[in-house]
């Protein structure tokens, strides 16, 4: 038994301390952000925050996030109140299949939160271990930039419903 | 598969101009906007366009509820291109209703037409084009339902936002409107569509419906699908194609916490478990418990383009022409060869099965809904109506990758747990080592050029495996192979033209005197193959493009000029024009040092989607480490439906051709897949991503949808080729362009 | 070292020997000072030895300028010379040092931590104004032969000159004749970060005459040729203890401790003679594996700054590291019998390994975070290095450990190579120190780390340019 807490919220996970994040986000909580892509930290895919900090998820057990935030991109926003990153993912459409793209925005936040105006090379580099295999990345790069400016404007509260262009 | 088109031999000895002529003439009448004033010079089609011929009635495809209430159905599925969306703005266009007020079904066995795979950049053509005349015949026959109650001409009525109006302002909404079997009609083989200068949602950047969910964790994925006591299921895999299992002690296995059942049937073997990480814990037992024999004797990797040449093969001349007045005074040779190469789906494949009474639900992320139930139903020995497939998205498959294989998996196991809903997980190194990959292929050609500095003979010769092994039938799932009662690999058969597999595109769109093309098809498989995001064209146009600046540069004359010097199509032309001029292409231009400029284009099968490309691309000549700093696309769709999904579509199309082009090759030892994770496989990552990617979209209204998937991936590759010796003054021809050939080209 | 120097060195000895006693200076002075003052003739003896002491030093320390040259156009070079010349850098791990990460090939400016400050590496492209264009070959020559620059000037030898010094006339020229078609680069020095008296050239005059033994290694003719050549690489270009040997408190070498391990950045250089501590005993097939491919499965895998050093071997002539392997096998002594056994034991070991189970935080960690490749029957270098036979973490210094664990290793760029996730934001130091000392505990039969937190909080603030992935086939030998 271990407390864990996600998305602001403590919750009781019933499983082995060996058990990686991964499987306790997706199995127990039931959140689909954080996806599979290879269990091997190759891939990014699986990427969440934990205090403030992106981690592969597939290859954190949760013997080590003992009294530490964790935080999905579900718990950054919704479809219809959607945070910065949120909003500059949708606004720029970066996302083919989207699969590789919750562990995209995930470790973005993570920059994007000590970095308020990071460079081209930085956030190419940031994104460094994150795979993307349709092609999506000149998007993605826009994306991040785009947040950073949405960021900047102070707006951190989603406030208006945005309709369709 | 994709009902292929009969074809008239004499028609594609033409070039397969005729071909393409009859197409577009028939859609062009299918697709006129008014009623034409004077008879038409051809004579109508007495089909019905699209996926129409095959499922008819109206009603397949639109369904309006007495409230109101649309839903659309296509039985093609979201692959990540957008096709949700696009067929949702072509459906609210026609029917002229909100674009929010729609609902989607898509591939679904009980619900949906069946319309075969959702491949070859057929999806919008065939299915889009279906929903796009249903719809407007059902806006139609709405209409003329109106006109009757409310006693008005048809023609004074109007639509708006789903209801009909009269000239008075009487208004009757569509749920008003509908009665009982209005709609179980046949569809006609021409509608009246709306003039695209009238549309308010076709060709619009209408962000994509399924985005919302995907960037904030919304259910999306079959990956996401949680039933009502699901349990987890892993697959051992053998280590090799072939292997049998000879012994494993699940003793200790079917104790381990969790562990619902051991599923074991000839060289088949699975775990399943209650909670997810201990399936993963039980299949690491269970993997190391399981002895195998080993078999399987696969080729020398390094003599793999001699491998491919020694098999036997069944030749086809596909393409003959003959001008013996014309000469060629200089020829050149050149071979280009290509290795196997991996869909590489981020998200290994995944499916969910239910046995429930007599009745097999397996949710899959397959291209094929039909014929995947068609295999599984043949595999578990049931009737085709006892199993239903229903398609949830998965990550992108880019082809015939795992996804079938999965749900079979899934649905073995299911068999053997009947009620409870098992979850199939494929692993990495699984999705790896037995999708099935892009064929091996090896091109020679041979031309000549004449005393005016144009090609007077063509040769053209591709060896390659077929291109597709789907499902089909049961033998082509690896379930099916490996059960006790296995069944066999069905004989390989090559996909017919104007599709083509292997030689898809080997036809050149050029207008060549003299030219003559062979189809060298290779039955034997030695490794595990089908079809890869734009089959044999990703590497025929990367021969023949390349080939096509060999020929200027002995010409004397600038990559662009000479194309067009070759080229009648004047679509084909107004593309190449479009990307040059966009790029800045000047003639005699001279890249800066250590960088070069690269062109290269094709028409899609010939007669689908339009793509130029032209591309900088940047060498290290120390490293020879390649970068794409630059390319810029032109693509002519037809009339287009979501220019942006286009763009995005054609953007990752170069992108991810730059990764198959200067980096990618499945590798193996004798018996043994070797490269099953990304360390082994490795693909591109942001430290070479471009700088920019423009991607200019040459709009066509009314004019026919054609496929734009696929199109982007041969032109990019020959592109950088292009480029590449730009920068170098060095050739290669054997993919991928990797550092170290680039090194060794220069050192040489 | 040049004919000047041995003279001096001469007279000194003679100096030393036979004047070096008060009755000699007494008796041969005793006429011309019989009538002076005892305190007097002392004190004229003793400004006489400051003066010949100070001359000395003046004619050991000055050195004259070599005229500086037209620079030679790169055409003039004999290409079959610039290839070699390309490898023997490769050899000598040039563009490591003279290379900042993320600037221009051997356009210097990297800082070289020192006991006494920090020194930055040189310009060595054919710069004219800034590099080296304007040296003749005698200038290069007198450069890597005695540590000094064209001008006249003492070099502090973390140029390796105590090294170079061995490098013959003909890999000199092919050396030269590289490096004067490089690109040449505009990169003005930095000042080095030393104090006084360290920042006085001069001093290095006298640190060279204590420990610079110029000159070329001997060879032994009871040798193979192979090992010679090793011995000639190993002791020269290679410059290998540079790393691998404990320095003394002046800087130098120590040579009664000849690559018993020594630092690099935050890294342990292992000792790499009898005093190794990997479990499973090197050979000479094994070190060439390694030094060949940078990893070797019985061993481990090549991290840190010794990723440059392999990464820049694998480009060289094959039979030059076969010959530094033999070499370096061969006098690191053959291991006692008990660490054979030991080495056996150890192999023995992976083989029947328990399976990991969660019993404890440090196991639970292992599990999930490193067990899916490191337990995996996938074999290095795409299977992480089965953890029993990995000399880091028998290492006595942990450093190394927790600098991988902390960064991972990143993929080269499009070729296929390992990748290990990074640690450092998935663990706090605390968790690291749980997860090191059970790695140090389950792995090794060697006793607990000391001071692990401290060492990993030191790593983390130092992870350095070093561990930036390698990349792959010299790509700085520009």
């Amino acid at each position: 038994m271990a407390i864990l807490k996600v998305n602001g919220r403590d919750y009781t996970i019933d499983a082995e301390p060996d058990t990686p994040l991964l499987y306790v986000l997706r199995d127990e909580l039931r959140l689909n952000a954080a996806k599979f892509g290879c269990g091997l930290g190759q891939c990014g895919a699986c990427t969440v925050i934990v205090d403030g900090k992106a981690v592969l998820s597939c290859v954190t057990p949760l013997v080590l996030l003992e009294g530490k935030q964790v935080t999905t991109l579900e718990g950054l926003g919704t479809a219809s109140e959607p945070a910065p990153i949120q909003r500059a993912f949708m606004e720029e459409q970066a996302a083919q299949c989207g699969y590789c793209i919750a562990g995209m925005m995930m470790r973005a936040q993570a920059l994007l939160q000590k970095n308020h105006k990071p460079t081209d090379e930085q956030i190419r580099s940031a994104l460094a271990p994150h795979l993307c295999r349709c092609g999506t990345h000149m998007r993605i790069l826009r994306a991040v930039h785009r947040a950073a400016r949405l960021m900047d404007t102070a707006d951190l509260w989603p406030a208006e419903k945005r309709s369709a262009q | 598969m994709n009902a292929p088109v009969i074809l008239d031999r004499r028609k594609v000895l033409k070039g397969g101009g005729a071909l393409i002529v009859s197409f577009s003439l028939a859609d062009a009448f299918a697709q006129d906007q008014s009623a034409p004033a004077a008879a038409p010079s051809n004579p109508p089609p007495q089909s019905p366009p699209g996926s129409l011929k095959t499922t008819p009635y109206l009603d397949s495809w639109i369904r309006i509820d007495a409230d109101g209430s649309i839903t659309v159905f296509t039985g093609k599925a979201e692959l990540g291109q957008g096709f949700k969306t696009a067929f949702q703005q072509i459906a609210a266009e026609e029917l002229d209703v909100p674009f929010a007020s729609l609902k989607l079904v898509t591939a679904d066995t009980k619900l949906t037409p069946n319309e075969g795979y959702s491949s070859g950049s057929n999806s919008t053509k065939d299915s889009g084009t279906a929903i796009q005349h249903a719809a407007a015949q059902t806006r139609a026959l709405l209409v003329a339902e109106a006109a009757q109650r409310l006693d008005v001409p048809a023609e004074t009525l109007r639509t708006e936002n789903g209801a009909v109006i009269a000239p008075d302002g009487r208004k009757l909404s569509y749920g008003d409107l509908v009665r009982a079997d209005m709609m179980h009609v046949q569809a006609q083989p021409s509608s009246r569509l709306k003039d695209p200068s009238t549309f308010k949602v076709m060709g619009q950047s209408i962000p994509r419906v399924d985005i919302p969910a995907k960037v904030t964790g919304g259910p999306a994925y079959v990956q996401d699908v949680r039933l009502q006591g699901m349990v987890h299921a892993r697959v051992v895999r053998p280590p090799s194609y072939g292997a049998e299992l000879v012994d494993c002690d699940t003793s200790a296995i079917e104790k381990m916490p969790g562990v619902v059942k051991i599923v074991r049937d000839g060289n088949f073997l699975a775990v399943v478990a209650s909670r997810e990480f201990l399936a993963v814990k039980a299949m690491k037992a269970l993997t190391a418990a399981a002895k195998w024999r080993e078999t399987a004797r696969l080729p020398k990797i390094d003599e793999l383009p001699s491998v491919v040449m020694s098999l036997p093969s069944q030749d086809t001349t596909i393409f003959e022409r003959s001008d013996p007045t014309v000469t060629g005074l200089r020829t050149i040779e050149s071979h280009y060869t290509r290795p196997y190469q991996a869909h590489g789906s981020i998200g290994p494949s995944c499916a969910v099965a239910q046995f429930v009474g007599e009745t097999m639900t397996v949710w899959s992320h397959t291209q094929g809904v039909y014929p995947d139930r068609q295999a599984i139903a043949e595999m578990l020995r049931i009737p085709p109506a006892s199993v239903r497939v229903i398609h949830v998205e998965g990550s992108g498959c880019y082809g015939h990758n795992g996804a079938d294989d999965a749900a079979a998996d899934a649905a073995l196991i299911a068999r053997a747990l009947p009620g409870l809903p098992v979850r199939v997980q494929w692993t990495r190194e699984q999705e790896h080592a037995w999708e099935p990959y892009g064929p091996a292929m090896v091109t020679k050609l041979k031309a000549s050029l004449g005393g005016d500095g144009k090609i007077a003979s063509w040769n053209f010769e591709v060896f390659t495996n077929t291109h597709s092994m789907r499902p089909g039938g049961a033998g082509c799932l690896l379930a099916a192979q490996h059960m006790a009662n296995p069944f066999a690999l069905p004989a390989p058969k090559p996909i017919p033209l104007p599709e083509g597999g292997g030689d898809r595109n080997a036809i050149p769109i050029y207008n060549f005197p003299n030219a003559h093309v062979v189809h060298r098809f290779i039955p034997d498989m030695p490794i595990r193959i089908s079809a890869m995001r734009a089959l044999g064209a990703y590497h025929n146009v990367f021969s023949i493009e390349s080939f096509m600046d060999e020929l200027a540069a002995l010409a004397g004359t600038d990559p662009v000029e000479f194309r067009l010097k070759h080229l009648d199509d004047p679509r084909g032309r107004d593309a190449i024009e479009k990307a040059a001029s966009e790029f800045g292409w000047r003639k005699g231009q001279q890249a800066p040092a250590d960088r070069g400029y690269g062109f290269a284009f094709a028409r899609y099968k010939n007669l689908a989607a339009y793509c130029a490309v032209a591309s900088e691309v940047e060498v290290n000549r120390e490293t020879g480490r390649a970068r794409l700093v630059r390319a810029v696309a032109a693509v002519d769709s037809g009339q287009v439906v979501n220019p942006d999904g286009l763009i995005n579509q054609i953007e990752g199309a170069i992108i991810q051709s730059m990764s198959w082009t200067l980096y990618e090759s499945v590798t193996f030892d004798e018996t043994r897949i070797t490269s099953t994770d990304w360390q082994t496989y490795p693909i591109l990552r942001f430290d070479a991503v471009p700088d920019k990617v423009e991607v200019h979209v040459i709009n066509r209204p009314g004019k026919p949808f054609l496929g734009s998937g696929e199109t982007g991936q041969g032109p990019a590759a020959a592109s950088i080729a292009n480029a590449i010796t730009n920068a170098t003054g060095k050739r290669l021809r054997d993919l991928p362009l990797t550092r170290k050939r680039i090194k060794d080209a220069i050192d040489a | 070292m040049t004919g000047g120097h041995y003279l001096l060195r001469a007279i000194l000895g003679v100096i030393a020997n036979v004047t070096w006693t008060p009755g000699f200076v007494l008796r041969t002075l005793k006429k011309p000072l019989g009538r002076m003052k005892k305190a007097r003739v002392i004190g004229v003896i003793v400004a006489a030895l400051l003066v010949g002491g100070v001359a000395t030093a003046f004619v050991v320390a000055w050195q004259p300028a070599l005229a500086a040259i037209d620079p030679r156009a790169p055409q003039s070079f004999d290409a079959a010379l610039v290839k070699r010349g390309r490898e023997l850098a490769a050899i000598g791990n040039c563009n490591n040092c003279h290379t900042v990460h993320g600037g221009k090939n051997f356009a210097g400016g990297l800082a070289v931590p020192t006991p006494f400050g920090a020194i930055f590496s040189s310009n060595i492209t054919p710069d004219t104004e800034t590099g080296i264009g304007r040296w003749s070959e005698e200038a290069f020559r007198r450069a890597m032969r005695s540590g000094v620059d064209r001008e006249g000037r003492h070099l502090y030898p973390t140029f390796p000159y105590d090294h170079f010094t061995h490098v013959s006339d003909e890999d000199n020229r092919a050396l030269y004749a590289f490096l004067m078609t490089r690109e040449p680069v505009h990169a003005p020095p930095r000042d080095n970060e030393l104090s006084f008296p360290f920042n006085q050239r001069l001093a290095v005059a006298g640190w060279k005459l204590l420990f610079l033994r110029a000159g070329s290694v001997r060879a032994d003719s009871a040798k193979s040729a192979e090992w010679n050549r090793g011995a000639y690489l190993v002791e020269g270009l290679a410059h290998c203890g540079a790393c691998h040997t404990p320095r003394n408190a002046l800087g130098a070498e120590r040579v009664d401790a000849a690559f018993a391990g020594g630092d690099v950045d935050h890294w342990r250089a292992f000792a790499i003679n009898a005093r190794s501590s990997s479990p499973v005993p090197w050979d000479a097939q094994a070190l060439y594996a390694y030094l060949r491919n940078g990893w070797h499965p019985d061993h481990g895998t090549a991290r840190g700054p010794m990723a440059e050093v392999v990464n820049n071997l694998s480009a060289v002539p094959a039979s030059d590291v076969r010959a530094i392997a033999t070499y370096m096998a061969d006098i690191s002594s053959i291991p006692a019998q008990d660490r054979k056994l030991r080495g056996e034991a150890a192999l023995a070991r992976v083989k029947s390994a328990a399976p990991t189970g969660a019993d404890s935080p440090g196991a639970s960690i292992y599990a999930a975070a490193c067990a899916t490749c490191h337990d995996s029957s996938r074999p290095p270098p795409y299977g992480g290095i089965n953890l029993a036979l990995s000399s880091t973490i028998s290492s006595p210094d942990p450093r190394n450990l927790a600098n991988i664990v902390l960064s991972g290793v990143r993929p080269v760029e499009g070729e296929r190579s390992p990748i290990m996730p990074a640690f450092a934001d998935s663990m706090t130091d605390a968790q690291l120190a749980v997860l090191l000392n059970y790695l140090r505990s389950r792995f090794t039969d060697q006793p607990a780390w000391t001071g692990l937190e401290k060492v990993i909080e030191e790593a983390r603030r130092r992870q350095t340019a070093s561990l930036a992935p390698p990349s792959a086939s010299a790509d700085k030998m520009q």
